[in-house]
């Protein structure tokens, strides 16, 4: 096949015409992503003990970040990557403002407000992050030689260092995930890894003295939640007591009395797995972790079909970071993980995460949808 | 500068990929294992664990108070009932700043420093989040409104009402009744866990002290399912509280009005006890205090004062208050004397004015005799001895009986000893013996020793009940009866009193002398009858004393007239009647009064009045009384 028969749309050079070359979407993706968002509809139903007002705004929310995954999906890759610089730029600069200007909310300053619309640039960064990674990638020899790993563990080590501070772990970590999961799938030689591994258990004593005493709590917390019981360690009790108290069926959807009665914090945020896991029992969490597994099988396949080094770099590393969400997620909700600010994608109340996990799901589709030859 | 071309092996780079892509996916499938092998061992293995952790989260056992049972006198008029109170009580969780919150009730009601305190210290013992914290009780309806009008600005600011106890009486039966507290951390250690759960409050005196058991009632119990804030979303089950038990007092608190208003503002105690059954009719101390603000938790300030003043109203003299019986001894030596054959009722001797014993040079001198070595009682036998209450027959015969005998007597009328059943806080008094000096002062009994004790000084110490139970049972003939305050009280008497009639008949005569005499136009009366007798329309018996003041005031500072007045004797008057058949006995101690029967003698005639003659004849008539007056019917 010659690069002139790449340039041209397949059906000119003799394929059928397909859905995917008038609506660039895939189709399996956006059933299970539809699937998944309904699941979790139900979910947050219980959670908010049936308030339709705030389910409805869930909903909202849920159409405009599939809006959004449609329009992206229609953006053909190469775009991302004649973007993918300048958005980084963008976005450290904006993490720049936020450090130096943002918003406070909540204890935490995350948000760049001009006017009525709030923006978190550190949601933009889940995405700039692995495009720029990729796009600095795309054109070297793979794996990457040491130089074009430091150059990457640098455009890497910016954006978490801006973040991290905000405080926002949760997001930190994800950003950092991205990132890292870049230069894993370009092959980054186990050398690598290993020694980042080796460094982070040497360099543990030294972090703990690092990281805040919220922070250490959290820690403590996850080995002995009986430390506190009615301050840091009420929430992991309460979830844990959801949990385990479901059983394998569960008490039945909305007869949930840990959340339904309130012990449950965070229910319609980071804990809401533990109200899946109490209503619906392990069943319903199994079928849910079939589900994810089921979306970023769909993401490897996607991966691995990308016909250039861009998109395969792009399409892992989101589809990985998904993953890294629930890992976290449902790891700090049943102690597994101490507790970090990590939602759980597509089901935890919430828009912005919605949004950057549908835009995300939309430029996977366009990989896959863009590609020129299909076989 | 000659970059080498880089060859991009797509094949190879796109190996690599695949490899790791795979790797990756490996081992999200492999975390995605543990992640249900977590699930699976908190919701299947560890199940039943969680489940009742579940349960007893959601479902709470809330203790629901028994109502405390009231106390009432032997006419049905309340002496103690539970109203409601108003507290506030903050819940914290609800409130963005505590301290925001404090400042803002303090510009509506205003809250001192120690109230502030206290309620740091309270918060910091909650149990569960969402429990509320008492801020202050006993709201004012005026503060109750205050706060209310801005209620809605202030979320987490609640107003709950309760049941605590009143004492409608206020200080009248303070010392009789004696009154509930808060349960403090010391209480909480001791008392029943499951019994209290409900109840902030426990008996810390008196009859609510003796009878908390049965004052307390039983615990109900709901199981409620309440949600993370505490709030009940449903009952489950129930059951009920069985309220406290009622108590029927032996009081009568037109007699203790009576009574007060007898003393006046002078301190002192009165006991009044129907001879009878031995029912305590009236139990006075003053001053007293109003107990209510004690239910709900004293200010330090207010304490303070109680608690330092010279005057200690905190104290209940009327059975901790331990003094000299003085002269009101004197018809117990008398009968000890005439029951052990010692003397009899002829027997005469000649008062000089004082009393030495032989081989001393002490003189103990008569209450009448003077520098001029006149005075003294010239002839005297028991009944003139009595009624004229001459010292030195006392101290003749009290030397002759010695203090075994006169101890082994006095001891059987319950002095030195604490008779009374449901008043564990009376004193013992003292009634001293050879054994007694020996342990306490190692030293021998000197006949000295016993001479003093002939005229109830020296070291015999009793308090006000003691003294109005032994009158009683001299009064019934020797029968003693126990000291009680329920009216129902199953009480066992203690053991007679053996006294020949000849004996009793001499001191009881010798007793109404001392009230009637005047009234025989004989030439000479009782020490008693120019206060009282003249115009007494019924027989009663009855002897005066005079206490030395002893332990009081010692080094303090006050100036001449004060201290003067401190140093006054006490005044004692003790008595029955009617002489014949006794109903009712009565002793009453003026402290620093002076003379027995110029000023403790008519407060005893006004208690005895109220017995005798009923209330229509009490000059100091209360609203009360005139309505027992109606309900029982005049006597006329």
């Amino acid at each position: 096949m010659t690069d002139y028969v790449r340039q041209l749309p397949p059906h000119q050079f003799g394929q059928r015409r397909r859905l995917s070359d008038l609506v660039h979407i895939d189709l399996l993706l956006l059933v299970l992503v539809s699937v998944i968002a309904c699941y979790g509809l139900v979910i947050l139903t219980s959670a908010v003990e049936q308030d339709m007002t705030t389910v409805r705004a869930q909903v909202i929310r849920l159409i405009v970040a599939f809006g959004v995954m449609i329009v992206m999906a229609q953006i053909p890759p190469r775009l991302y990557l004649r973007l993918a610089s300048s958005l980084y730029l963008v976005g450290v600069i904006l993490l720049l403002l936020v450090f130096l200007f943002g918003a406070e909310s909540k204890g935490a300053t995350r948000w760049l407000r001009v006017g009525p619309v709030g923006f978190q640039p550190s949601e933009l960064m889940k995405l700039a992050l692995p495009m720029a990674l990729a796009w600095y990638l795309h054109d070297r020899r793979l794996p990457p030689r040491p130089r074009h790993v430091g150059v990457a563990a640098l455009i890497i080590a910016v954006p978490v260092l801006l973040i991290y501070p905000q405080p926002d772990l949760g997001t930190a970590i994800l950003v950092a995930a991205s990132g890292v999961l870049v230069l894993f799938v370009a092959g980054i030689s186990w050398r690598y890894i290993f020694s980042l591994l080796g460094l982070l258990i040497v360099s543990a004593p030294g972090l703990w003295l690092l990281i805040t005493d919220y922070q250490r709590g959290r820690i403590l917390t996850l080995f002995d939640p009986e430390r506190d019981p009615l301050g840091s360690g009420w929430n992991i009790i309460q979830s844990m007591t959801a949990i385990g108290s479901g059983g394998l069926l569960g008490k039945g959807l909305f007869d949930g009395t840990q959340s339904q009665l309130d012990f449950l914090p965070e229910s319609r945020t980071d804990f809401i797995i533990a109200v899946l896991a109490e209503e619906m029992g392990l069943v319903g969490v199994v079928v849910l972790l079939i589900l994810y597994m089921c979306l970023i099988g769909r993401g490897v396949m996607i991966a691995i079909a990308a016909q250039d080094t861009f998109g395969r770099l792009l399409a892992a590393s989101i589809t990985f970071t998904f993953f890294v969400y629930v890992f976290v997620n449902i790891g700090m909700v049943s102690a597994l993980l101490p507790v970090v600010g990590v939602p759980l994608p597509l089901v935890s109340y919430g828009g912005t995460s919605m949004l950057t996990l549908c835009a995300g799901f939309g430029i996977l589709m366009s990989i896959h949808s863009h590609r020129r030859i299909t076989l | 500068m000659s970059e080498p071309v880089v060859l991009k092996d797509h094949h190879d780079e796109s190996r690599v990929f695949v490899d790791r892509v795979v790797i990756a996916f490996g081992i999200s499938l492999l975390l995605t294992t543990l992640l249900g092998g977590r699930m699976l061992y908190l919701q299947v293995i560890q199940h039943d664990r969680y489940a009742t952790m579940s349960e007893s989260n959601r479902i709470q056992v809330q203790s629901i108070p028994p109502v405390r049972g009231l106390i009432v006198d032997r006419h049905g008029e309340l002496l103690a009932d539970n109203r409601p109170s108003f507290s506030l009580t903050l819940v914290t969780e609800q409130i963005d700043s505590v301290e925001d919150i404090l400042d803002r009730i303090e510009e509506r009601i205003g809250l001192t420093e120690e109230q502030r305190s206290r309620f740091e210290h309270r918060r910091k013992r909650k149990q569960r989040p969402y429990e509320s914290v008492p801020l202050l009780h006993r709201l004012s309806q005026e503060e109750i409104a205050r706060i209310s009008v801005d209620q809605y600005a202030m979320p987490g600011v609640h107003i709950e009402a309760s049941l605590v106890r009143h004492y409608p009486l206020s200080d009248l039966v303070t010392h009789a009744v004696g009154s509930v507290r808060r349960i403090n951390e010391e209480d909480a250690l001791t008392v029943d866990k499951v019994s209290y759960s409900g109840t902030d409050h426990i008996g810390k005196t008196g009859v609510e002290r003796f009878y908390e058991s049965r004052l307390l009632g039983r615990v109900g119990y709901q199981r409620v399912e309440t949600d993370a804030r505490g709030r009940i979303m449903q009952v489950l089950s129930r059951t009920d509280p069985i309220p406290g038990e009622n108590l029927t007092l032996t009081l009568d608190a037109g007699l203790q009005k009576v009574a007060s208003d007898a003393l006046g503002d002078q301190r002192g105690a009165i006991v009044a006890m129907d001879t009878r059954t031995g029912g305590i009719l009236a139990l006075l101390s003053k001053p007293a205090y109003d107990p209510n603000p004690f239910v709900t938790g004293i200010d330090h300030a207010s304490y303070a004062l109680l608690r330092d003043s010279v005057d200690v109203p905190l104290f209940n003299r009327a059975i901790q208050g331990q003094y000299e019986p003085g002269s009101t001894l004197k018809p117990f030596i008398g009968l000890a004397g005439l029951t052990t054959g010692v003397t009899t009722a002829d027997y005469v001797i000649d008062d000089p004015g004082w009393f030495q014993l032989p081989d001393n040079q002490r003189l103990y001198r008569d209450w009448n005799w003077t520098r001029e070595d006149e005075g003294g009682h010239g002839e005297v036998d028991m009944n003139r001895a009595i009624y004229r209450s001459c010292n030195v027959y006392f101290y003749n015969l009290a030397a002759q009986l010695g203090i075994d005998r006169i101890h082994s007597h006095l001891d059987r009328f319950g002095f030195g000893r604490n008779l009374a059943h449901d008043l564990p806080e009376a004193g013992n008094g003292l009634l001293p013996s050879r054994e007694w000096k020996h342990s306490a002062r190692n030293l021998p009994w000197y006949p000295g020793d016993s001479v003093n004790i002939g005229i109830g000084q020296g070291d015999v110490l009793v308090t006000p009940l003691q003294l109005v139970t032994a009158i009683a049972g001299l009064a019934n003939r020797g029968r003693l009866v126990t000291p009680h305050l329920l009216k129902d009280a199953d009480v066992p008497a203690p053991p007679n009193v053996d006294i020949p009639d000849h004996a009793w008949n001499v001191i009881s005569e010798a007793m109404q002398d001392v009230i009637h005499r005047g009234n025989r136009g004989l030439g000479e009366n009782g020490t008693a009858w120019a206060y009282i007798g003249l115009d007494i329309p019924y027989r009663a018996a009855g002897k005066s004393g005079t206490a030395q003041v002893v332990g009081i005031a010692q080094g303090e500072e006050y100036d001449d007239a004060e201290l003067d007045e401190r140093l006054r004797k006490h005044a004692w008057f003790v008595a029955y009647a009617p002489a014949d058949e006794p109903e009712i006995a009565v002793a009453v101690l003026v402290e620093n009064g002076g003379g027995g029967s110029s000023v403790a003698a008519p407060v005893a005639r006004k208690v005895l009045d109220y017995q005798m003659v009923g209330n229509s004849a009490v000059a100091t008539r209360s609203e009360r009384s005139v309505r027992f007056v109606l309900q029982a019917g005049d006597p006329s």
